[in-house]
């Protein structure tokens, strides 16, 4: 303990003794540091949003479909309403919300313009919780119940149709006899989204009176299900597939969504390589750092060798030294990049180049997203990679014949 | 003269091998990186902007004021046949072609969908656009006034409808009247992009016109450019030529499509934010090594000093140091980063997720780096100049240098 905490202020003595290299490198740590906690940071919070979004408008977590619905969404493929052990699932504690949908094709012409949609037939009050949120509804209101005879359409399809609220509209889909089936709506709510291609492509109305125009009686063509939390639905995909049967299709979101569900694994993978990157450049500095300060101590060594210094003390005073820089620079590069993040917090506009972020799925606001996990992540791959870069200078000065180290020139 | 300095700037480098291995080292691993990376991102780019642009956009539109906005069916280019025929041989390019289109409800026995159909000139489309190469089964359309349609293969399949069978399509005309026609389906497409193959068809542009009340217009006239570069000239070639009075305006693709080149420029910049971090990483290590190069030399510089040797030049001797090992980071960066492109120019590169995530641009699930001088030479000239810049504070340093005291400076 004692030897230890003589080692420890040496190599703390040690480290001052020419501090302007110390400082310099103290610094590329701080930027490195600061660097890996703030781009993650960025890159988590846009690809939680994008995530976040794609759900909420709507996925849900989990989603029951007719085994053929995902490759031909129409009327033809329909499902039984939950009924028996599958609804007393969806009552289960995993389940935060979940709510059925008639979801179909569809064309809406207002007397100006003829645009190609998707039909949604909901339960207003259950989908409330999961894909609507109060405020999304801008003008008018949000439908009532499933035998609400109105229509909620985007604010983007409303300047398209040249249409508005309480104006109607004609909407045509195909029934389940293939016959052409159309009904006029008074458009009763305009909703807006943050991704245009939503308020453009989705037109909400009441699950029953969707189904009367479509013949299907009670059939739906989907149960979306809202769980807590959406990186970890392994649970409850279990749970409601089981209790779902083999008839359906149960699938979780990242397979229902290959481009979401992709981005957020990849993503992971992203931000181990983007910390490493940045250490290996930093990894240079740090051993050149510890080479000449082992260099310009040549004699010295050699003569705490000769006086009795076992090899093991010198080598943990080298590694020593550099854990100490690392930590001094994590430490301010962690306060700094917290500092950097925290007014920032409110969202970085980029609207800028709004619609190439729509491209990709994320919306013209970045919010950062802070994780402990990625902090912590950070931390120890530059300490556990930097203590094992640091090795290489401290075993060789460690090896030194003290004979000659000291009569070294 | 020049030259003892520059032997003695290269001799200085070899004192201390391991700490200039080192520094070069750092210099070198950034490069490839940067070559690497800047290499795919124009790969990318340049893919991106091909693959979508050859789909449907072409490099140039012309287009009634407001239509690309509201796609609105009375926002026509009038007699857009002759306008197309009159562009083509002004400018002497077959790369011209008129469209139309419109939103309708296309129904097969089966099934009906609501979709984008575009009215197409057979003979001049395969020109500007990758559509009609794309037919995997039939064949493209070749009549202006037949009543055949191609369609996309998700279209077909979810249609439940195939080669030979007939259509109906049913929309609003120009005028906002009713508009029904049957077509013969004679092709299907697949693009690999799943917008287009869900719900995208094409139809003869006579015939489009006769369906859809048209009297001879088309909602735009399609141009393609040689390269990408020539876009601006052209536009300005095809601006001089509309007819005057109709108020008709010429767009570029970034603006027919803000979002591509958006996301160009989004994942431009935060890939900057990397590379400047990497860029800043170096000269932070050029920094240090050169500061204590320069301290350790002390009494020596203060020896050469006092024997006539300006600090000027001895600050010169230094960046030319500096210069030096940024040279050779960047000799090395560029081999080893340019044999590493090369390599996946040839094999490709993919990861796990990607082809997912690459679909989204309608790009494939491999991409190929672009082998390119400025791929090859932009990261690693700005490591170059980081470097020098990085060593122009111990330069500086050297001018307020005192020679005896410096000479009495310990080792």
């Amino acid at each position: 303990m004692n030897q230890f905490k003589m080692i420890l202020r040496l190599a703390w003595r040690n480290l001052w003794r020419n501090h302007r290299r110390t400082l310099i490198m103290i610094a590329a740590i701080v930027i490195g540091a600061w660097s890996m906690i703030f781009m993650t940071a960025l890159m988590r919070g846009m690809v939680d949003d994008m995530v976040a979004d794609g759900i909420s408008v709507l996925p849900g977590h989990v989603q029951i479909h007719h085994p053929d619905y995902r490759d031909d969404p129409t009327i033809a493929n329909v499902i039984a309403p939950p009924s028996g052990e599958l609804l007393e699932a969806l009552g289960g504690a995993e389940v935060v919300a979940w709510a059925t949908r008639v979801r179909v094709p569809a064309v809406i012409s207002s007397e100006r313009d003829t645009r190609g949609v998707t039909l949604v037939g909901i339960e207003p009050l259950r989908e409330r919780d999961i894909s609507f949120v109060a405020g999304d509804v801008v003008e008018g209101e949000f439908l009532t119940s499933p035998d609400d005879r109105g229509l909620v359409i985007g604010r983007k399809l409303v300047e398209k149709l040249e249409t508005g609220l309480g104006k109607r509209v004609v909407v045509m889909s195909q029934d389940q006899e293939n016959e052409i089936a159309d009904r006029g709506f008074r458009i009763v709510g305009i909703f807006e989204s943050k991704l245009a291609q939503y308020e453009e492509g989705f037109v909400f109305a009441g699950e029953t009176v969707v189904q009367k125009l479509l013949g299907v009686g009670d059939q739906i063509s989907e149960v979306a299900i809202l769980g807590s939390d959406y990186r970890n639905v392994e649970t409850l995909f279990r749970s409601i597939e089981a209790a779902a049967g083999d008839g359906v299709e149960t699938l979780p979101w990242n397979e229902i969504d290959s481009y979401l569900g992709s981005m957020l694994a990849v993503m992971d993978g992203f931000v181990i390589v983007f910390i490493v990157v940045v250490f290996l450049a930093l990894s240079f500095g740090l051993v050149n750092t510890l080479v000449m300060a082992v260099f310009e101590r040549v004699r010295e060594i050699g003569l705490m060798l000769a006086l009795g210094m076992t090899p093991r003390s010198i080598l943990g005073q080298i590694v020593t030294e550099s854990v100490l820089l690392l930590i001094i620079g994590l430490v301010i590069g962690n306060v700094a990049a917290i500092a950097t993040i925290e007014p920032l917090k409110d969202g970085i506009d980029v609207s800028i180049v709004g619609e190439g972020m729509e491209m990709m799925g994320a919306s013209s606001v970045l919010y950062p997203a802070l994780y402990l996990k990625d902090i912590v992540m950070a931390n120890l791959i530059v300490i556990i990679l930097g203590f094992f870069a640091s090795l290489s200078p401290a075993w060789r000065a460690s090896k030194y014949d003290p004979i000659r180290a000291i009569t070294k020139v | 003269m020049s030259n003892i300095t520059f032997r003695l700037a290269w001799r200085n480098l070899w004192r201390r091998k391991r700490r200039t291995w080192l520094t070069v080292g750092a210099m070198v691993f950034s490069n490839i990186i940067l070559v690497f990376l800047i290499s795919m991102q124009l790969g990318m780019y340049a893919m991106m902007i091909e693959n979508t642009l050859r789909a449907q956009t072409g490099h140039l539109q012309v287009q009634a004021p407001g239509y690309k906005d509201d796609l609105k069916m009375r926002q026509v280019v009038p007699d857009v046949i002759d306008l197309a025929a009159k562009l083509r041989s002004e400018i002497g390019s077959d790369e011209i072609a008129a469209r139309a289109s419109a939103f309708a409800l296309v129904s097969s026995e089966e099934r009906s969908y609501g979709l984008q159909i575009s009215g197409v000139e057979p003979e001049f489309e395969t020109r500007v656009s990758s559509l009609p190469g794309l037919v995997t089964e039939g064949r493209f359309l070749e009549d202006a006034m037949a009543e055949e349609i191609v369609i996309g293969s998700v279209l077909a399949r979810n249609l439940r409808t195939g080669l030979g069978d007939e259509l109906t399509i049913i929309g609003s005309g120009r005028d906002g009247s009713f508009a029904a026609a049957v077509v013969t389906v004679v092709g299907v497409f697949e693009s690999g992009m799943p917008d287009m193959d869900r719900g995208f068809a094409e139809v003869p542009l006579g015939f489009f016109q006769d369906t859809f009340y048209m009297e001879g217009a088309g909602h735009s006239v399609v141009v393609m450019a040689p390269t990408l570069i020539q876009v601006g000239a052209l536009g300005g070639r095809v601006e001089s030529l509309l007819p005057a009075g109709e108020g008709l305006v010429v767009h570029n693709w970034d603006v027919l499509l803000p979002g591509l080149k958006q996301a160009i420029q989004a994942d431009f910049v935060s890939a900057w934010f990397m590379y400047g971090i990497l860029i800043i990483l170096v000269a932070f290590s050029v920094l240090n090594t050169q500061l204590m190069s320069v301290l350790e030399r002390t009494k020596e510089f203060g020896i050469t000093m006092s024997l006539g040797v300006t600090p000027g030049r001895l600050g010169r001797l230094v960046l030319l140091e500096s210069g030096l090992m940024g040279s050779l980071g960047l000799l090395l960066g560029i081999v080893f980063g340019g044999a590493l492109v090369a390599w996946l120019g040839h094999t490709g590169f993919t990861y796990p997720g990607l082809e997912e995530m690459a679909g989204q641009f309608n790009l494939p699930g491999r991409i190929y780096p672009q082998f390119s001088a400025i791929g090859l030479l932009m990261g690693p000239m700005i490591v170059l100049l980081a470097s020098v810049t990085a060593s122009i504070y111990p330069a500086v340093r050297l001018h307020w240098l005192e020679p005896v005291a410096a000479m009495r400076a310990a080792e």
